[in-house]
């Protein structure tokens, strides 16, 4: 019978099925943080129980951790001792851990790939919503609650009922000033915030094939955002080449036959989708979004659509979005001023985001009264950004290059947008408060955020583009 | 965790579609390492003005005394973006045992069923009928059945729950107990893949 790629996946991890009830499904790969596992460790020890396979599990520190000063302890009390919690519970269980100051340390989804623990064909859980990211690579990644991180400590299981499965061709070139964060943010603002729960989503077609692996899980990362289960890629050339090589990809004799599996792993000529969107790369254009889900986006060169206009998922909550956002019905994005552009996140915080933003910005000074800050995902990212220059051409062009965290996306560590000011913001989530309380966030690419960041103003990236 | 059969109360109703767990619960309170104390944080931004617990916001319904009860009923795709469980949490804290809505995001529902509250999902018709009612209403709730009843009209849904989630909340089990109960099937998996 013919599958589909997330079946090839899902049927090989399943232990056994619960009648009507969920399955038994086996995990590979459990990446843990400071912020959601507390509570899963507590649980085991309430119970006497120790992780079942602390090699399987790796950890890090993101949410919480400051990005200046990463030498100093971190000063908010509360914040230091989650992760000194973290830190302990890793040494109690035999977790390796790869915290402050650690050459690996990073943005939990950004160091997985980056250290070729993310693989094809694997499951991966991870307690934070963005675990999707990996599914970039062809894996069945997905984000869980603390009980769940606690279930996986205890039995390297969950308890999952099959999602249903959607596929998502995006097919044709991509228009000049179009990144993957255009694609994925178009994606949204067709079908809206919730318009992929319940599914697991492919995203397939030739503007996909055409990415790298970063811009795919730039991709993957969001599939959340649309509500999915997770979002997954077939693994090609593209993702072997970019695995091989790197610190925990598999060597010599168990390469060639891991990659042997991994070219299995495509969904069949004939497979079954519950749903198929197709989409055409050439009508996508550089976007933003003006409200308050990350389905609520348009392209920069469009209006901000009116009661009338919009997609009736979002038609109730526009009023309440507009007045929160300071935006009126109608009227152009382009033109508004921004007060902070911020680049970073497991969204786009990757060498290659960084790059297109120093390419871009090489020669340019930004615009006097906006703040710019730059933060890598991770210690690799940062240390081959200043290893090829870039960090000259951000501090020439005035942006503060920071230290590696999830910063300004959540609201949680130092890093915040403060009341009523605007951020054009790389990160995945413009939610009322998501980057401080009364923050306005404004979600495009990298692009699009380092062109704002020049001109103080949301702009067509393609008119500054040669 | 807190076995649920049937609940028979009045209800909260926020009627606001795409609710996300930043504002059940902003990130700014998950820096706790236990599961307690989150209730007085839940919808923390929407309750008050600028973080000030004397400023409260008289048109927000947590803050209204005429709505109370163990029945949270909100606008559909609930408890959307990020995973955190802090969410479930701070309702079960706050006093809710059961969220009605007429659509949930995925994390959130297990997440809830994992900490003894029950997500049900109703029919756009249905939500419109609870919405509709004034702060008198009691609603009856019946998970054996799998019911849903507006007291007051006499109007009834049924609702989905599936046998082993049902069992787990009617007796208060966790699918922890169950997973340790099959490691032998788990270490055989192993085995065989390796």
């Amino acid at each position: 019978m013919p599958k589909t790629l997330f079946e090839k996946i899902w049927d090989t991890h399943i232990v056994k099925t619960i009648d009507d009830g969920p399955s038994v499904l086996y995990i590979d790969k459990h990446f843990i943080h400071e912020v959601t596992s507390p509570q899963a460790f507590t649980g085991l020890n309430k119970r006497g129980i120790k992780v079942l396979r602390p090699q399987q599990v790796v950890a890090t520190a993101d949410h919480n951790v400051p990005t200046l000063n990463q030498h100093l302890p971190i000063k908010e009390e509360l914040s230091r001792k989650q992760v000194e919690a973290l830190i302990q519970n890793c040494a109690e269980h035999g977790i390796e851990l790869y915290g402050l100051g650690h050459p690996f340390q990073g943005i939990v989804h950004v160091i997985g790939p980056e250290l070729g623990l993310t693989q094809p064909g694997m499951t991966i859980v991870c307690g934070d919503s963005h675990t999707s990211t990996h599914g970039a690579f062809g894996a069945i990644a997905f984000g869980i609650g603390t009980s769940e991180v606690e279930m996986v400590f205890a039995s390297q299981c969950l308890l999952q009922s099959k999602p249903k499965l959607m596929r998502i061709n995006v097919d044709g070139e991509l228009n000049k000033g179009v990144v993957s964060k255009d694609i994925v943010l178009y994606i949204l603002s067709k079908i809206t915030a919730s318009g992929a729960t319940g599914y697991a989503v492919e995203f397939a077609g030739s503007a996909i094939r055409s990415l790298s692996m970063e811009a795919r899980m730039t991709i993957c990362n969001m599939s959340i955002e649309m509500g999915g289960r997770c979002g997954l890629i077939a693994p090609d050339e593209t993702t072997f080449e970019y695995i091989k090589g790197r610190k925990f990809a598999p060597q010599g004799a168990e390469w060639d036959k891991k990659l042997a599996t991994w070219k299995e792993l495509y969904s069949d000529a004939d497979a079954n989708f519950d749903k198929e969107i197709h989409i055409k790369a050439e009508d996508i254009q550089p976007m933003i979004t003006y409200g308050t889900n990350p389905g609520m986006g348009i392209a920069v060169s469009e209006t901000i659509p009116t009661t009338v206009t919009i997609n009736e998922n979002d038609r109730s909550g526009l009023a309440k979005s507009l007045t929160y956002m300071g935006l009126e019905q109608g009227a152009n994005i382009k033109g508004q001023k921004v007060d902070y552009v911020f680049i970073g996140s497991c969204t786009n915080s990757r060498i290659e985001d960084l790059r297109m933003v120093a390419s871009f910005v090489k020669g340019k000074k930004k615009a006097a009264d906006v703040e710019v800050w730059i933060v890598p995902g991770s210690k690799q990212v940062e240390a081959q950004a200043i290893k090829e220059g870039i960090d000259k051409i951000f501090e020439e062009a005035g942006f503060q290059l920071r230290q590696p965290g999830c910063s300004a996306c959540l609201g949680m560590n130092e890093d915040k947008i403060p009341a009523g000011k605007y951020c054009i913001s790389t990160s995945n989530r413009n939610f009322e408060g998501r980057q401080g309380a009364g923050a306005r966030t404004l979600l495009a690419s990298p692009l699009t955020a380092a062109a704002a960041a020049i001109t103080g103003f949301v702009t067509d990236v393609r008119e500054l583009l040669n | 965790m807190k076995a649920l059969t049937t609940i028979k109360s009045r209800f909260v109703p926020i009627n606001i579609e795409n609710i996300d767990t930043d504002q059940i619960i902003p990130a700014r309170f998950l820096k706790a390492t236990t599961k307690d104390g989150f209730g007085k944080n839940l919808f923390r931004d929407w309750r008050y003005y600028n973080d000030d617990e004397s400023k409260t916001r008289a048109d927000f319904p947590l803050n209204m005394s005429q709505f109370d009860g163990e029945i949270l009923v909100a606008g559909k795709n609930f408890g959307c973006g990020s995973s955190r469980e802090h969410a479930a949490w701070s309702i079960l804290d706050y006093g809710f045992r059961v969220v009605v809505s007429s659509f949930f995001a995925d994390i959130f529902k297990n997440n809830a069923l994992n900490n003894g509250v029950l997500p049900i999902q109703v029919s756009d018709e249905f939500l419109k009928s609870i919405f509709l009612q004034d702060n008198n209403t009691e609603l009856t709730v019946d998970l054996e059945k799998q019911t849903i009843t507006i007291n007051s009209t006499g109007e009834s849904e049924g609702f989905y729950i599936s046998s082993y989630k049902k069992t787990c909340l009617l007796n208060g089990y966790d699918d922890i107990d169950y997973l340790i109960s099959i490691k032998d099937d788990i270490q055989q998996f192993e085995t065989q893949r390796a």
